[in-house]
């Protein structure tokens, strides 16, 4: 049952326009008029209420503090863009930008290979302990992550060999592992929906078994791919609560945690501009992604409530 | 052949499963030992005391305080934000003018709604924490928040926000519901889009207006999706670590009124270095976690509707 319904999600980017009915306006009849009028009013003021809190920051990181304290409505009359010098430099966020795509790169990547990797043997072929190895990944979707952040900090300091404690590695090898349980599921199911003879047809004419996989069966799973690469970049690079435990170094913080580190510093007496001009910094990607893959996004980050 | 199969899976499958097992699974097997100790971090001093820790957190005022902040939350934010988010959904997908050919129509320009309204779910919770923080500022002429009420003549609403004691908790609250309304936007609309058209032209000819159609068939034909999505949310507000963190005052105040478990474990962890106690409030989490998202699953069942 679940895994059908993250096929339908998974299904959702191909024929994509299903429900998106052309909006000529045809004719206007009474009925519905006055609704129409009520729901866009009432969708209008929710969205500047998000929308506007957003935007916010978008203006002030042009702003000088002061300006953002006293007058928080007002725009920048000046530009100030040293506020973005001041951040990438002054405030490090240019060395917590590089820490943060370095590790994320890299975890997205492994989440990708090895999670498709596990989720095609665990699809596509059967044998004793298949089950077991299947729920084992998926339980770990229900475990508070709270709980396993004390031994998680013990098994990276007195990892055998060196500390993985404030290390890039030893961050990505955990965002892999806390990326893997969705991943599996998700791929699992998304595997499951591609035709069978492909792959058969391949090795038939003598394939072995990992050529098939990277060469036929991943390019067919590819908007399958997509949607879990993005929903994984948007977690892993949002991620603060793993970093914040693991990764108290300072010239190995990741943007959420320079940012939360100023915001905590020292309250409502701050280098707001710079601060604003952060935010934006560790925004950016993320709109990117958001704006081109829209669809893929909210598809990908809606099928984990489905789970 | 079979010799070849099983070199495959079994090489497919070692790396991702070494991993998981490494960083996932044995801190979830650690998490219980450790709660059952006196550990302080040093290695080979951990002393077995049974359920002497959970005594003590029976015990604890401080945790009882900060679960009953949990549950509060609990109690009201998945409402909250549900209730909202199947709003605007059935706005978004049924409040459009009526158009010819056509029994029930969206607005016009849902996907832009959409966009706006899901974006707190694609950025970092820290950044929103930032900015509702500068939104609370309890100055009465440079807060965001309490400039705006001055500004439409409702300064008797002005408050110092997160610094009064009675506001704080439900200020916080409000920037969660805030965060998670458009991602069940979204996913209720995919839910909505899925319900056949015949439906509700049936229930038109029929003579039902709109609100009865929304109470008789858009939310008994969701109900699958509200049940995960509830669960899903409250697993968030028995969370809100990140929040409470940075936008509270001294973390946890004024005076505890706003601390969470999550908050309790973290210090008493990583401030307090008594890992076997902070342990024992991470498997009382999940026990609270496990409980809730089990009498949901129970009492929310209903009749499954095929279509």
């Amino acid at each position: 049952m679940t895994t059908e319904e993250i096929e339908t999600v998974a299904k959702q980017d191909a024929p994509a326009k299903a429900d998106r009915t052309p909006e000529p306006a045809k004719r206007k009849s009474s009925e519905g008029g006055i609704l129409n009028v009520f729901s866009h009013g009432i969708l209008i003021v929710w969205g500047l209420m998000v929308g506007v809190p957003l935007l916010w920051v978008a203006w002030s990181a042009f702003k000088d503090s002061n300006g953002i304290l006293t007058d928080p409505w007002g725009l920048p009359t000046v530009l100030h863009w040293e506020n973005w010098s001041n951040a990438w430099e002054d405030a490090n966020m240019g060395q917590y930008f590089i820490n943060t795509a370095i590790i994320v790169g890299g975890s997205v990547i492994g989440t990708m290979v090895l999670g498709s990797m596990a989720a095609y043997v665990l699809a596509r072929f059967e044998f004793p302990g298949n089950r077991f190895i299947y729920y084992l990944f998926v339980a770990g979707m229900s475990f508070p992550v709270f709980m396993l952040v004390i031994p998680l900090f013990f098994v990276m300091r007195d990892f055998p060999g060196s500390s993985l404690l404030a290390t890039y590695h030893g961050l990505i090898l955990v965002y892999i592992a806390y990326s893997l349980p969705f991943t599996v599921f998700f791929m699992t199911a998304f595997f499951r929906t591609l035709p069978a003879s492909v792959a058969e047809a391949a090795l038939i004419d003598g394939a072995s078994h990992s050529r098939t996989f990277f060469q036929v069966m991943l390019p067919m799973a590819k908007p399958g791919l997509i949607s879990i690469g993005i929903f994984n970049f948007l977690g892993q690079w949002n991620q603060y609560l793993l970093p914040m435990v693991l990764n108290q170094q300072e010239d190995k913080y990741v943007l959420t945690q320079g940012l939360a580190m100023i915001a905590l510093q020292q309250g409502y007496e701050n280098d707001w501009g710079a601060l604003m001009a952060g935010m934006m910094i560790a925004m950016l990607p993320v709109l990117v992604v958001y704006a081109i893959f829209q669809r893929q996004v909210q598809s990908g980050l809606t099928a984990g409530a489905l789970k | 052949m079979q010799h070849g199969k099983y070199r495959f899976i079994v090489g497919f499958l070692a790396l991702p499963l070494i991993v998981y097992a490494i960083f996932v699974i044995s801190p979830f097997v650690q998490a219980f030992q450790i709660s059952m100790t006196n550990w302080s971090g040093l290695v080979g001093t951990a002393e077995f005391i049974g359920l002497e820790n959970f005594q003590r957190l029976w015990e604890s005022s401080d945790f009882w305080n900060a679960l009953r902040h949990n549950v509060y939350m609990l109690a009201l934010v998945p409402v909250v934000t549900l209730g909202l988010g199947l709003f605007f959904a059935f706005m978004l997908n049924v409040g459009g003018k009526r158009r010819k050919n056509e029994v029930i129509t969206g607005v016009g320009g849902s996907k832009m709604y959409k966009f706006v309204f899901f974006f707190p779910q694609v950025i970092s919770v820290t950044i929103i924490a930032v900015i509702w923080f500068n939104i609370y500022n309890p100055d009465p002429d440079d807060g965001m928040l309490n400039s705006f009420l001055g500004f439409i003549g409702l300064d008797g609403l002005q408050n110092s926000w997160l610094g009064e004691k009675s506001l704080a908790l439900w200020c916080i609250s409000a920037v969660m519901v805030w965060g998670h309304v458009g991602f069940y936007v979204v996913l209720f609309s995919a839910a909505m889009a899925s319900i056949p058209r015949d439906i509700y032209e049936a229930a038109l000819l029929d003579g039902a207006s709109r609100y009865h159609t929304f109470f008789r068939i858009t939310l008994p034909l969701l109900w699958d999706t509200v049940q995960t999505g509830w669960v899903y949310m409250g697993i968030i507000a028995l969370d809100a670590f990140a929040l409470v963190q940075i936008m509270s005052v001294n973390m946890g105040g004024p005076d505890g009124a706003t601390d969470v478990m999550p908050l309790r474990l973290y210090l008493t962890a990583f401030r307090d270095s008594q890992f076997g106690y902070a342990s024992a409030m991470g498997v009382a989490m999940l026990i609270v976690t496990m409980t809730f998202a089990v009498l949901t699953m129970r009492f929310a069942r209903r009749e499954r509707i095929e279509y």
